[in-house]
């Protein structure tokens, strides 16, 4: 990946409300990594049909750090469940790297998921009983790397977020932010497509919250594509595109200026 | 590779969720020991009981038949039978001059009584009538001296061959061969000592016998002898036409008119060895009825832990599909537990069994044998993997989205 690819490297504009159906602007040279168009999500609950999404179109190019905003019953998370592959769409179009895995079934999806993309979770979501190192072999058990090879990966993924040292530790004997570093380090390991982050930090203090928020900028940097879910204001700032959902639609879609992470 | 991976991982899951959950796991698992200590056992019982019967049956011959008045398995009610003429020696000499198809026929009588040898005495022993060629019919091994001669037969000479056991007692110390011993207060020469045969399902002791002429027996024992025939069949091949010409000749003996029913048996060994299959058969049948419902109740015990496990895991199944867990994985994986579960069990069952056989060894000459092992942990298996496909295959149908937000 290179910085010239990378849509935030071009000339910052002022942020602002941007037409939703397109990504930013000037990202045109970029990959696209997620093209949504009008995806629409509806759920049955008792007799009532509730229209999670109304047709949502969006771009996001390989190497972009976007943060998605939405209050709650937005819609926010049948659309990261759905940028996820945890979920199908009822209708709409959803390529993920130019594949349309709108239709695709239960196993295919399992496929995808553990090809392209990298789980953040708010609780971790770690295997209590295993040890680090195991809890990040897991994407690469069920893509069926042999153990050597996995072992080798894992332990390069516990180097990258800074856990070398932890590696034999179970989730219990860590702190919060260890655990979710381990879970970043899990989300890597695959070299997926996007990782997804659903609330990262918010069952962690400010200050950890902040050390993971400075582990995605170093991921982001080393051009990986990172999509954060979440209501933290604070969290989103961190991202370089900035999208609210309401009402099952993208309300805003911007990009975010920074002068001291661009310089950095 | 990746099928390799997921089993390995199965196992290491199940393995880590049985250690931490141990009691659970170990009263779930009391259903499936009980069951399989129970089919093992039956198993190794009927097994004995095949065995003891074989070596039992053996004494009787494949290619005898006995020419007796009863059956020895008749539906016929007994005030139907109870009259019939009783078979002499004659007919025996009758049916030997007759018979094409047998290669030698005999007749014998016995009747319990007492014999005695100086201050030595023992009562209850079956003095049989034989005959020179009851040697042959009867497949007996003399072990010391000689049998009955035919001259002897024929002269009535006071001459006796000695069962095993019925020796042992007398002559613990000598030979018995030229001593003189009473039976039924007449004395007799030992002449012969017959070999070691058993008994007869442990109900009759063929070593507890003395044998002396037919002709010594009419006169000394009895006058109206239960006589039976026995006949060795020449080809074994031809049993059936032997027991129609056998039939024939008696009918004709015993002058009974076309239409008449036989007044006689044919025995052999084949009527034995039916019915007792027959009730090999209920045997086996009950038992299996009783170790089939202790391991239902087994297999729905595990059934049931296994959705425990299933409920109580559900968010990590969904932290496993998200990572890339496919139906099958998930499925796998809980298929996986039940049956390391249940195979436990199983070996936990043949660890009970294994003592436990040696005390059905004492009523029934037995051992647990390595295909009743393997069937006991087969059963295991197949109770794991059947109770816990339901739960496992739940599992593998929940939704990733459903399964994360569960708590």
């Amino acid at each position: 990946m290179t910085v010239e690819a990378n849509p935030t490297s071009l000339p910052n504009l002022p942020p602002g409300p941007l037409d939703a159906s397109a990504g930013p602007p000037d990202a045109t040279n970029g990959k696209v990594v997620i093209r949504l168009s009008q995806i629409a999500k509806n759920y049955q609950v008792g007799t009532e049909t509730v229209h999670a999404l109304r047709g949502v179109d969006l771009t996001i190019y390989k190497g972009e750090y976007v943060a998605i905003m939405g209050p709650s019953g937005s819609g926010k998370s049948t659309m990261m469940n759905v940028l996820g592959c945890l979920d199908t769409p009822s209708s709409g179009r959803f390529e993920l790297n130019g594949i349309d895995v709108s239709d695709m079934d239960d196993n295919r999806l399992a496929d995808i998921r553990n090809q392209e993309i990298g789980f953040v979770f708010q609780t971790f979501n770690l295997l209590a009983r295993s040890t680090a190192l195991h809890n990040v072999e897991l994407p690469l058990i069920y893509a069926g790397v042999n153990a050597e090879r996995r072992r080798e990966v894992a332990i390069e993924a516990m180097g990258q977020v800074g856990l070398a040292d932890r590696m034999l530790h179970k989730p219990n004997e860590m702190s919060g932010g260890q655990r979710q570093r381990v879970a970043v380090a899990r989300a890597l390991v695959n070299h997926p497509s996007i990782i997804l982050a659903d609330e990262p930090t918010g069952n962690l203090d400010s200050k950890t919250g902040e050390e993971i928020m400075g582990l995605f900028e170093v991921l982001y940097k080393k051009g990986n594509t990172l999509i954060v879910v979440t209501h933290e204001e604070d969290v989103a700032r961190h991202a370089r595109r900035l999208i609210r959902i309401r009402d099952g639609l993208i309300a805003s879609d911007e990009i975010i200026t920074h002068k001291t992470a661009v310089s950095a | 590779m990746r099928f390799s991976s997921e089993i390995k991982e199965g196992i290491s899951i199940s393995w880590m969720t049985i250690r931490s959950n141990k009691m659970r796991t170990a009263l779930t698992t009391l259903g499936i020991v009980i069951g399989i200590v129970t089919v093992t056992l039956m198993q190794t019982a009927i097994e004995g009981l095949n065995k003891a019967f074989l070596k039992s049956i053996s004494a009787i011959g494949t290619d005898v038949l006995y020419v007796q008045r009863h059956s020895w398995f008749s539906d016929e009610p007994w005030w139907k039978v109870r009259n019939r003429r009783i078979i002499t020696p004659e007919h025996a000499r009758l049916v030997a001059q007759q018979a094409t198809l047998a290669s030698a026929v005999a007749p014998d009588a016995g009747d319990f009584g007492t014999v005695k040898y100086n201050n030595r005495s023992a009562s209850s022993v079956m003095i049989l009538g034989c005959v020179a060629d009851t040697v042959t019919v009867a497949n007996l091994n003399v072990i010391e001296g000689r049998f009955l001669s035919s001259s002897e037969v024929d002269g009535a000479r006071p001459v006796c061959v000695l069962g095993s056991e019925l020796a042992a007692n007398f002559f613990p110390h000598e030979s018995p061969i030229g001593k003189k011993i009473r039976i039924e207060g007449i004395p007799y020469e030992v002449v012969g000592v017959i070999g070691k045969i058993g008994s007869f399902l442990g109900l009759f002791n063929f070593d507890n016998r003395v044998m002396i002429p037919m002709t010594r027996f009419l006169g000394d024992i009895t006058h109206w002898p239960n006589v039976t025939i026995t006949v060795k069949v020449r080809d074994i091949r031809q049993m059936n036409d032997a027991i129609d010409e056998l039939r024939g000749i008696m009918r004709k003996i015993r002058r009974l008119e076309p239409g008449m029913p036989d007044d006689f048996a044919i025995n052999q060994q084949d009527a034995f060895i039916k019915t007792f299959n027959k009730l090999g058969t209920s045997i086996a049948a009950a038992g299996l009825i009783v170790a089939g419902l202790s391991l239902f109740v087994g297999g729905i015990g595990i059934m049931n832990i296994m959705f425990v496990s299933v409920a109580e895991r559900t968010k990590e199944i969904g932290l496993r599909k998200a990572l890339g867990a496919r139906r099958r994985t998930i499925l796998l994986q809980f298929l996986l537990e039940a049956a390391i579960i249940c195979l436990g069990g199983g070996l936990l069952a043949l660890g009970i069994a294994y003592p436990l056989s040696w005390v059905v060894d004492r009523f029934l000459p037995t051992s647990m044998s390595f295909g009743i092992v393997c069937v006991a942990l087969a059963v295991s298996l197949a109770t794991g993997v059947i109770s816990g496909f339901l739960p496992a295959w739940r599992a593998s149908r929940l939704s990733p989205v459903e399964a994360l937000r569960n708590e």
